[in-house]
């Protein structure tokens, strides 16, 4: 029988849990762990909320001059194509 | 619209105006992509200059080829795969060709913890390597205060200072949205290392935010 997850090795299987790329076996230990402990299903709570934050954030808008020059060049494929 | 994550059905709407010739529609998706595609070409290429040509010339050939584009992959992974290939050329005549996949091997051959070894038990006793004590909760803080422009912000300095591998894989996967395939395929990382790479990246984010909360609640 495979040994019991302990927490210090669940933590580092947390990205590859959320992804849904766990082996059956290594899933199961993993899902087996969570029953009965909650200081992980906590963590795992912090990870999900860390990836909502990150979804929250807007990359920042390119310099004005680049978008000037990109929007130049989209009158002229717009020209030429007309 | 706050969050950068934006549906693929979206995006098709807009590359249907575009393909009409709809500026409102290219100066969108030049807001949506425009930063994202400076921040992966930067990965290539020496200098900031070089890397706005870069997406310029991208957006060149997205324009010539939007025809072409059939919607079999999502438009941004379209997108950035125009991207990093004019990037790899560019970087190869600037003499400069470094690869992701090295600069990500590199990140990969250190290794930390993903919590701080300390929050466990120690070695030895009865409840070795689980945790000492339960780590705070997020999902019980108010939705203000976890989507706060201060919790943002310190989210936002967290990324920016990661590694760079690390630092693109989070800005692909979680803010803009990508699935792990693509960054895969954009990146030229296998699925393995892409995760790692993830997975150390939402750690330092994630423990930042912890970090932030307490302060908070003194």
């Amino acid at each position: 029988m495979a040994s019991e997850l302990t927490c210090k090795e669940l933590v580092e299987l947390v990205t590859e849990y959320l992804d849904g790329q766990l082996p059956a076996d290594e899933l199961e230990r993993f899902e087996e762990h969570l029953v009965y402990c909650g200081p992980c299903v906590t963590h795992i709570e912090q990870m999900r909320e860390t990836i909502r934050v990150a979804g929250g954030l807007r990359e920042e808008d390119l310099d004005a001059a680049v978008a000037d020059d990109l929007l130049a060049a989209f009158r002229g494929w717009r020209e030429g194509a007309a | 619209m706050t969050s950068a994550h934006f549906s693929s059905r979206e995006d098709a709407l807009l590359v249907d105006a575009l393909r009409r010739g709809d500026e409102a529609a290219f100066v969108e998706l030049v807001g949506r992509y425009g930063a994202l595609m400076l921040r992966v070409a930067r990965l290539y290429v020496p200098t900031r200059s070089v890397a706005e040509e870069v997406v310029q010339e991208t957006w060149l050939g997205v324009l010539r080829g939007i025809d072409r584009f059939e919607g079999r992959s999502s438009f941004k992974t379209w997108l950035l795969r125009i991207l990093t290939n004019i990037a790899k050329t560019r970087a190869v005549r600037e003499g400069r060709s470094v690869p992701f996949s090295a600069l990500a091997q590199a990140e990969l051959e250190t290794s930390e913890p993903s919590v701080d070894p300390d929050r466990f038990f120690p070695q030895g006793e009865r409840w070795a390597n689980y945790w000492a004590s339960s780590p705070p909760r997020f999902d019980e803080l108010p939705e203000s205060q976890l989507l706060s422009s201060e919790t943002l912000a310190v989210a936002r300095e967290a990324i920016d200072g990661l590694p760079d591998a690390q630092r693109t894989v989070i800005t692909m996967r979680d803010v803009a949205g990508f699935a792990s395939e693509d960054v895969c395929e954009v990146l030229g990382l296998s699925e393995g290392n892409q995760r790692v790479l993830l997975h150390r990246a939402r750690t330092r984010v994630r423990r930042a935010l912890e970090l932030h909360f307490k302060a908070g609640e003194a």
